[in-house]
């Protein structure tokens, strides 16, 4: 378990690091806290020519509010995200998601970019991103662009990243009045990936959104009204059109078990919590 | 706690002398040890296969890789050393690294040499080894079949052992009763996981043809004779070290053995020190497991719930290779295979079966939670099949307390006991009528909730001759008797008169120099500090003997005991020293508060140290009948373990602990989680030396037995692929998941030990697997059949018993795949869609190498090998993983322009995977469907370490190439033509949305 050889470059500054991403092409790679990609790494299952310290460039590593929305940077910790004194005001879902993001150690150390570029199906910020409807800011050598999460994520750990381009940060909106929150989650383990998340918006006009998150390749929205008199129906149909899979840990019809139940309460409680 | 030198310590939980160093980091493990210089590091190749033949290994470019100093084969192994041995008489062989063929994932094939791991990991990349992939078989009873891959051709078979058993009359018995009642039990396969990891220094001194091996490995030291015998060395040319400090073991690193030998090898070859210390992967994939088993268990039955004989038929799954003291695991509950009950007909069949998979070893609980799962889930069914109440039928088969000692029917002496009332206090002070009234309470209003109960006799001090119950009395005749349990322990006085106490007990955290000075301190009346304890072993200079170690519970009963003896024969010769210093009679004299004096009078006393060094310093004054007393060694084995009788009776164990739990168990409606609510745990380990220890091992078995209901599983594919080679994919338990259990004793102390104690440290692994079992099966159905629970208890398992019949969905979807389940790890999948081209224009392009080569994902060419055969060098993967992989390709089965099958294997570093799809092409009012099923097995590191991904990302995979092949028919331009809706229909294929 030690990894094969790669050249590390611990960038200051963006420019830095977008010109050694720009160099290295499909053999470089971007490390934050790393705490996905370094067991792929020391179990040799990805073998980058080139790592990209980001953590050091200080314009990476900051919250930023407006009226409408937070961006985080793609040094920011999920540890200081989840410490932002504002995080309950101003984003609910991802205060309510954020301690089941790994373990407190995971989390010192995991950054919130990380885990949206790392795109792992199961993964609780890339389901409250896709699930507020955010988007992904993508720098490049003299580019920067950018994508809308539910656009941003592609399949199983695939993404619309570009060879040479990195995350220079994602934007959530923010809370709005009237509208409920709520995060549930199955997992074998605290801590563990998920074998189902929910993400439930409750909203003022009566709409609602239930956002899935480790059963289909990616998170999926199921839009409904709040008070759908056929809701179970609903809910098993998108179930079902998740196409979950067994695998070690869960069954895909305990997957479908969970989308109808858990996201069923999950629904309620945003609905009971609207404010 | 204050260490009050006037106050017995043994009894009192003091203040762990270990801890200081434990918890600031101080610790002194495998790798912490001091190495020579110029050691080198050790990397192994591993089988990515179940079961292949190895064609050939090419070393030529791992050799010639930077700072390589060797590389080995199993052949250059096999030619210095000799198989190792095996504990049955079969004509099958044993090397501690694969010669010519692979039996399991994990298993070595080849070692690197290097100045430092990473090169040696670098190089062992470059050693390219071709197998052949036979059929593997992972199922113990599916290995008995006729026509099952066989693993060891010598053996004509994968049944290696079989031996049946009777004691008393039990088809009479069975004849005699109105009930017959049996159940069939699966036993999965899990371990209890240290957080150290294997390590081995080795170095070979050609001078003396000498190995020193120094191995974080647990004992039992019979292993050291296995050991030199494979080197082909004398056991005084084999030094086996241990380190002061080890993280753990739980029996596992018993397992560590073939490595020492493997080590030995390299560091002979490589003429230098050679350091290895086992990773995760590898620990997880190859160190050793418990066993698997499956039991079918009768029992004849009363109409009152007694029983009076019990019928077992256990198979064992060994796993790949039967190594020492396998199959011990099947044998060690050979004398209490009745339990905690008084049945006194009994029938066994035994067979042992090899399977591709890791072999066995010893680990916690060591045969007790396999055969108690099946014992207890039986009492748990006869009380369901009878209309009785559970606790009755419990109560009324108990072993009476006036009949200890009591003789099993199979042969165990059971020292010491009172059954019935430790489990009438359990009742009372668990609190069970509440738990009743809760689980009352919670089924009104419409909860799943259950209670279960487990009874368990612990075995603790193992016969060293117990495995010989496998070999038939005919057999043990030939071989010689085998019985006892050597402990041993010196006890030393210094120059200054300080205490130092040499054990050869290995602990890996378990406070047994905590306990020693306890004992110790005691009988010479000195402060606990003043007394230091050593357990670490050097073969070549401390005493030991086969059963030296850490295992079957056997520290407190045997090794504080021998120390208690060695440590009282010293007394006396001090006592006799200072009676004639002080003019009193030896009888008088006492050891109190560092001093030695006469009784009822402190003013004639001496300090110990001056007695005690009298020795040293003036060995002239001794009285005539005192030697010396600079130094004591005991060897104490007890003479109750007899080797086994000419019936087969073997007394297995020197002390039976007894145990008693109940627990209450919901299951969430909502999620169909199992949650303990309530967990009850009754012990009699006889005298209790620390009680804090005590409650510490009945947590430590607690939590490592949730772990095995909930939680831990190595799962493997029918293929013989390995599914949980990380901790993601085998889950250990953490604090969130362990509940706090009440702990309550009961102290019958045993008759048969120097200090009235017993084993501790196994019993809740084998008594809360079962009690959790039955619990869940209380809650999913309270009366009638038992439900079957097989382990570990997940959720998924459960959601069909709660949730009921699956709603089914209005518009069907196609599906994708994986079966993870008892059959493999095999992805099938389907696809089609409605494309505005022809069909023979898609032909073509199937069937064209050059549209091949732009469909085929990550393709750095295709080779035309044949009219329908290629050959491509890919790169294959999703996100960071990515693997180049050599791929052989063939179109078969063609009916133009109609179907194809296109079959693919590919290997690589990663892995390797091969598959088969089916492709068919269909006019249709709307254009040409192209519908495709697919079916994909996996398998290698990729599988073990990226399982839960695997399906997905092969799914990314196979949906590459339809994207490819939409892409290439539209010439790659973008539009909103026909050929652009292709590509987005294929694409929402591929991305497994609908058209």
């Amino acid at each position: 378990m030690k990894p094969a050889p790669f050249d590390l470059v611990v960038a200051t500054d963006l420019g830095e690091a977008l010109e050694a991403l720009h160099q290295g092409g499909t053999e470089a790679r971007v490390i934050a806290g790393g705490q996905s990609l370094v067991p792929m790494l020391n179990m040799r299952l990805a073998r980058p020519a080139t790592l990209i310290d980001i953590t050091r460039i200080p314009e990476l590593s900051r919250i930023e509010a407006t009226a409408d929305t937070v961006s985080v940077g793609a040094a920011v910790r999920q540890t200081t995200l989840e410490r932002w004194e504002d995080l309950a005001d101003r984003l609910p879902l991802v205060r309510a998601a954020l301690p089941w993001v790994g373990h407190t150690q995971l989390r010192n150390r995991g950054t919130v970019c990380g885990s949206v570029a790392h795109a792992d199906p199961s993964a609780e910020l890339p389901l409250c991103l896709i699930a507020l409807g955010g988007s992904v800011t993508l720098r490049r050598r003299r580019k920067t662009r950018q994508v809308a999460a539910r656009d941003f994520f592609q399949g199983m750990m695939s993404t619309d990243l570009a060879p040479g381009e990195m995350i220079a940060s994602v934007t959530f909106p923010t809370h709005r009045k009237g509208t409920g929150y709520a995060f549930r989650e199955v997992a074998r383990r605290h801590g563990d990936f998920a074998i189902v998340a929910c993400a439930a918006i409750a909203r003022h006009d009566g709409s609602a959104t239930l956002t899935v998150g480790g059963v289909a390749d990616t998170p999926r929205t199921l839009d409904l009204p709040a008070e759908a008199a056929d809701l179970d129906d609903r809910l098993n149909e998108f179930a079902w059109h998740l196409q979950a899979r067994d695998d070690l840990h869960a069954t895909a019809r305990y997957r479908r078990d969970l989308v109808r139940h858990l996201g069923r309460a999950t629904l309620k409680e945003a609905l009971s919590c609207r404010d | 706690m204050k260490d009050n030198a006037t106050e017995p310590f043994v009894g009192r939980s003091v203040t762990r002398v270990e801890d200081q160093a434990l918890l600031s980091g101080h610790g002194r493990f495998m790798d912490d040890l001091p190495i020579a210089a110029g050691t080198l590091a050790l990397a192994f190749v591993r089988s990515p296969h179940g079961h292949a033949e190895i064609r050939s290994v090419d070393m030529a470019e791992a050799a010639a890789a930077p700072g390589v100093v060797a590389v080995i084969t199993g052949r250059d192994v096999m030619a210095r050393i000799r198989s190792m041995t095996v504990g049955v008489k079969a004509d099958v062989e044993c090397w501690p690294m694969a010669v010519d063929r692979v039996r399991y994932v994990g298993e070595p094939v080849a070692m690197v040499v290097a100045t430092d791991r990473y090169l040696a990991e670098d190089a062992a990349d470059l050693v390219a080894v071709d197998y052949a992939p036979l059929g593997a078989v992972v199922d113990p009873v599916a290995a008995l079949a006729e026509n099952a891959p066989v693993l060891h051709p010598s053996l004509g078979g994968n049944l290696i052992n079989e031996r049946r058993f009777r004691y008393g009359d039990p088809e009479a018995a069975f004849d005699a009763a109105p009930h017959r009642i049996g159940i069939d039990v699966t036993y999965p396969r899990s371990a209890c996981t240290p957080i150290e990891t294997y390590g081995v220094i080795a170095s070979y001194e050609p001078g003396e043809d000498a190995y020193d091996i120094t191995a974080n490995f647990q004992g039992p030291f019979s292993i050291h004779a296995v050991v030199a015998r494979s080197l082909k060395v004398p056991g005084n040319r084999l030094r086996l070290r241990t380190p002061p400090d080890s993280g753990g073991s739980f029996g596992i690193k018993q397992g560590v053995f073939p490595y020492m030998i493997l080590l030995g090898i390299a560091a002979r070859i490589a003429q230098a020190p050679v350091k290895w210390i086992e990773d995760r992967l590898e620990h997880l994939s190859a160190s050793v497991s418990a066993t698997n088993r499956q039991t079918r268990i009768e029992a004849a039955v009363e109409a009152d719930g007694r029983i009076t004989a019990l019928d077992w038929d256990q198979i064992e799954d060994c796993g790949a290779h039967l190594r020492a003291p396998e199959p011990a695991t099947l044998y060690r509950m050979h004398g209490n295979m009745t339990g905690a009950y008084d049945i006194r007909n009994m029938a066994i069949r035994n067979r042992v079966v090899l399977t591709n998979k890791t072999p066995t070893g010893l680990n916690r609980g060591f045969g007790g939670p396999q055969m108690y799962f099946a014992l207890e889930r039986l009492m748990d069914a006869i009380a369901r099949q009878m209309g009785l109440d559970r606790l009755d039928v419990i109560r009324r088969n108990l072993v009476p307390a006036n009949a200890f000692p009591y003789r099993t029917a199979s042969g165990a002496l059971l020292d010491s006991g009172d059954y019935a009332t430790a489990l009438n206090r359990a009742v009372d002070e668990g609190g069970l009528a509440e738990l009743c009234a809760r689980r009352d309470k919670a089924r009104a209003e419409g909860r799943r909730y259950g209670i279960g109960f487990a009874c368990v006799v612990e075995p603790s001090v193992s016969n060293m001759g117990y495995i010989t119950t496998v070999l038939t009395p005919q057999e043990r005749a030939k071989a010689g008797p085998k019985n006892g349990a050597q402990a041993t322990a010196t006890v030393a006085i210094d120059p200054l008169g300080s205490v130092t106490v040499k054990v050869a007990s290995v602990p890996q955290g378990q406070g047994h120099r905590t306990v020693l000075a306890q004992v110790v301190a005691d009988k010479f009346g000195l402060p606990l500090a003043a007394v230091r304890v050593l357990a670490d072993v050097d073969t070549m200079r401390d005493a030991w003997s086969i059963a030296s170690g850490n295992y079957a519970s056997r520290f407190a009963p045997a090794v504080a005991g021998a120390a208690e003896i060695a440590a009282s024969r010293l007394r006396d010769k001090l006592a006799k020293v200072a009676a004639a210093q002080l003019n009193i009679a030896p009888g008088d004299v006492t050891f109190e508060a560092g001093r030695i004096g006469a009784a009822g009078n402190p003013d004639n006393s001496l300090s110990f140290a001056r007695v005690a060094a009298t020795a040293h310093w003036s060995p002239g004054t001794l009285p005539d009948d005192v030697d010396q007393t600079m130094r004591e060694t005991v060897y104490w084995t007890p003479p109750e373990l007899e080797a086994p009788t000419a019936q087969d009776g073997i007394n297995s164990s020197l002390c039976h602990g007894f145990i008693f739990d109940f627990c209450g168990i919901e299951i969430d409606p909502e999620t169909a989680e199992p949650k303990i609510d309530r967990y009850v745990t009754m012990h009699d380990c006889g005298r209790i030396l620390h009680p804090a220890m005590v409650d510490g091992q009945v947590r430590g078995g607690f939590a490592q037995a949730v772990g095995a209901a909930f939680l831990e599983e190595y799962a493997y594919g029918a293929d013989g692929s390995f599914q949980s080679g990380t901790l993601a994919d085998y889950l250990l338990p953490t604090v969130m998941e362990v509940p706090e259990p009440l702990i309550l004793h009961h102290e019958t102390p045993s008759p048969f030990t120097p200090l009235g104690a017993k084993g501790v440290g196994e019993g809740n692994c084998m008594s809360t697997p079962v009690c959790i079992a039955n619990a869940v099966a209380d809650a999913l159905a309270p009366d009638g059949p038992a439900p079957d629970i097989v382990l570990p208890i997940t959720a998924a398992k459960l959601a069909p018993l709660i949730f009921g019949d699956e709603p089914v969905s209005k518009e069907p979807v196609p599906e994708t795949q994986a079966e993870a389940s008892a059959n493999g790890r095999k992805l099938t999948g389907e696809g089609r869609a409605v494309v505005q081209a022809s069909r023979e224009d898609i032909w073509k392009m199937l069937l064209d190498p050059a549209t091949l080569e732009a469909i085929i994902p990550g393709s750095h060419g295709v080779q035309k090998v044949g009219e329908t055969r290629f050959k491509a060098d890919v790169t294959l993967g999703i996100g960071p993983v990515r693997g180049r992989y050599k791929a052989d390709i063939e179109l078969s089965d063609l009916d133009p322009p109609n179907a194809v099958t296109l079959s693919g294997r590919a290997v690589g570093a990663l892995g390797n995977g091969g598959g088969h799809g089916r492709v068919t092409l269909t006019d249709t009012a709307e254009g040409t469907e192209i519908a495709y099923r697919y079916e994909a097995q996996i398998g290698g590191k990729v599988a073990s370490v990226g399982g839960r991904l695997l399906d997905g990302a092969a799914k990314v995979v196979i949906g590459e190439f339809f994207r490819a092949l939409a892409r290439h028919s539209g010439g790659g331009g973008a539009g909103s033509g026909p050929l652009a809706r292709l590509r987005r229909l294929l694409q929402s294929i591929a991305t497994g949305g609908r058209s």
